[in-house]
């Protein structure tokens, strides 16, 4: 075994980048683990626990490049460093082919785009609201991608916005639609008359993608960053974004996606909701209205896009719990038939999550029907019989890039999973679109696999259900991503509540007569 | 650019930080410059601080 590393003095590339270089390099001959990350003091304990740390790299600065290697001999290691500077060179010089100098600054960017009307900020949270600040001012809206910014720099910065009639869409906020064009993670779906205000990327692109599934578009999705409708922010952005698409004659009928509305600000907002003048649908997961709250609520984020979709074109609509009842039964008879056959049951259900609001979503529809669920987050326990994982919480993503960019962490805990006797389902979830890694479905269904053959050989079923927020359009291509996913074996629902709802009947088939009525 | 003119205008965007958000919206048709975006040399905080009397 031989461990190098090397520093690259002053030299800076994001995080997606350096992901797609570390890449390129464990798939080299003998190269057992790589990393490609800035000297960052969480970056440098990162590599210390991975067995990367060596001495060549320890004084590396947050402004310094690491590169360090484990492969099987000395040979292999000095050649896996120099194929890294390789890949570098590469991206160097596709850039200088273009012919066009990148400015190093927002405001010697301005010089070259002077009637720029909006900055895309994804840059670490420690520095991102310099910019922000500074775009505002300059009177640009802002996409502010990044998170770790303070929640006291955040109502700042959209004081600053609505002083300026100017939207802040973040801090944290993953995606946002204008005039079409997506921001961020963003599914490809069409224009059309629905208008999103969205507390939750994630939350946004399942309702937009559900929509386009529905034969309806997008006019605006503006994200607001999950924490506007706390009291602290007050709905700043949100109030902001909703005038807009009061004012916006192509919205016929809004959206709200949010977390629980804090009750300081449930007023303002239900009048905000009632000053529209155009149908609303509510969804605020985790939260019920009042008696006479202005809106449609609804408690799934499938929901949301049915009742949008009913009320543009006049419909009635009903919440169903599947979309389609016989299927679902078929299905459950099918997994009966092979439990008969003698194999052995764990008894929790583990959701392994990319999208937070999925999985929060996924533990408001389970706890109703299977009791307390485990989680890391919103304030639940880590133990019991079910347990439901956002693998994009902090704990998980220090150092790293997110699940939804980089899909091999949680292809890991999925082979993990087969091993466990106690776990009898998996509930997992899959988001597609623009910017999220180009083939997730390939590792995840490899890792299915290898969990389902493991649980098989030790006599176990294990029932893989998951559900993929995408559209056809998308560049990793909805169907071709739920075949991938269904040959490994996973069952694939239309949508996470209903994954959800059907991973609770299989972990308790009693549940049967009622979830889907008497025949 | 008031909020009232940003929807329903094209969008040109100046993006700072991941470069495949720039590549994305290239592919959606939006005008973007790229930033070749580096940390200022030091601590964040401090470099914040004269940020902040820079834009003063």
């Amino acid at each position: 075994m031989a461990l190098r590393g090397v520093v690259w003095r002053s030299t800076y590339h994001d995080s997606m980048v350096l992901m797609r270089i570390a890449e390129g390099l464990r798939a080299r001959p003998g190269v057992r683990e790589a990393a490609v990350l800035m000297g960052t003091a969480a970056n440098h304990a990162l590599l210390a626990a991975a067995g990367l740390a060596t001495p060549d790299v320890a004084d590396a600065t947050p402004g310094d490049l690491i590169i360090a290697v484990d492969a099987g001999d000395a040979l292999q290691a000095q050649a896996a460093l120099d194929a890294a500077k390789g890949l570098f060179d590469e991206r160097r010089q596709a850039r200088e082919a273009t012919g066009q100098a990148l400015p190093r600054t927002l405001d010697s960017a301005l010089r070259q785009l002077p009637d720029a009307n909006l900055a895309a900020i994804s840059i670490p949270g420690a520095h991102a609201a310099v910019e922000a600040r500074r775009a505002l001012k300059q009177g640009l809206h802002v996409f502010l991608f990044s998170d770790n910014v303070p929640l006291e720099t955040e109502v700042e910065l959209k004081r600053l916005a609505v002083e300026k009639r100017l939207l802040c869409m973040g801090p944290d906020c993953g995606t946002a639609y204008l005039n079409g064009v997506g921001l961020g993670f963003a599914n490809v779906v069409p224009r059309g008359r629905i208008g999103c205000v969205a507390a939750s990327g994630t939350g946004l692109q399942a309702v937009a993608s559900h929509l386009a599934a529905l034969g309806e578009g997008i006019s605006h999705g503006i994200g607001v960053g999950g924490r506007d409708l706390s009291a602290e922010v007050g709905g700043l952005m949100t109030f902001l974004a909703l005038d807009a698409l009061r004012a916006d004659a192509a919205t016929e009928v809004v959206v709200l996606i949010s977390k629980p509305v804090a009750p300081s600000v449930m007023p303002r907002l239900d009048a905000a909701l009632r000053a529209l003048g155009k149908p609303v649908v509510v969804c605020c997961l985790g939260a019920s209205p009042e008696p006479g709250s202005a809106g449609t609520w609804v408690s799934t984020l499938e929901d949301a896009a049915h009742a949008a979709a009913a009320l543009a074109s006049g419909r009635v609509w009903a919440a169903r719990a599947f979309s389609d009842t016989e299927a679902v039964r078929v299905l459950l008879a099918r997994l009966a038939a092979e439990a008969g056959r003698g194999a052995r049951r764990g008894e929790g259900i583990l959701g392994l999550y990319t999208g937070g609001t999925l999985a929060h979503e996924t533990t408001l529809i389970l706890e109703p029907l299977l009791g307390t669920i485990a989680a890391n987050f919103g304030g639940r326990g880590p133990g019991g019989p079910h347990k439901v994982l956002d693998l994009g919480a902090d704990e998980f993503t220090a150092g790293r890039p997110h699940p939804m960019i980089d899909p091999s962490g949680r292809a890991a805990r999925v082979s993990e999973a087969g091993r466990s006797a106690k776990v009898s389902v998996l509930l997992l979830d899959l988001v597609l679109g623009r910017a999220a890694h180009d083939d997730p479905a390939a590792s995840l269904a490899a890792a299915i696999r290898d969990a389902r053959d493991v649980a098989a050989r030790d006599g176990r079923t294990l029932t893989v259900i998951a559900s993929i927020v995408g559209t056809e359009r998308d560049p990793q291509g909805l169907r071709a991503q739920t075949d991938a996913l269904e040959s490994a074996g996973a069952i694939v629902l239309p949508s996470n509540a209903q994954a959800a709802r059907f991973a609770a009947l299989v972990a308790k088939p009693e549940l049967a007569p009622a979830m889907l009525g008497q025949r | 650019m008031s909020l009232e003119t940003v929807l329903g205008q094209p969008l040109r965007v100046i993006n700072l930080g991941l470069e495949i958000f720039a590549t994305e919206l290239q592919a959606e048709g939006a005008t973007v410059v790229h930033v070749d975006w580096r940390p200022p040399a030091g601590d964040a905080a401090i470099a914040a601080l004269l940020a902040r009397l820079d834009d003063e």
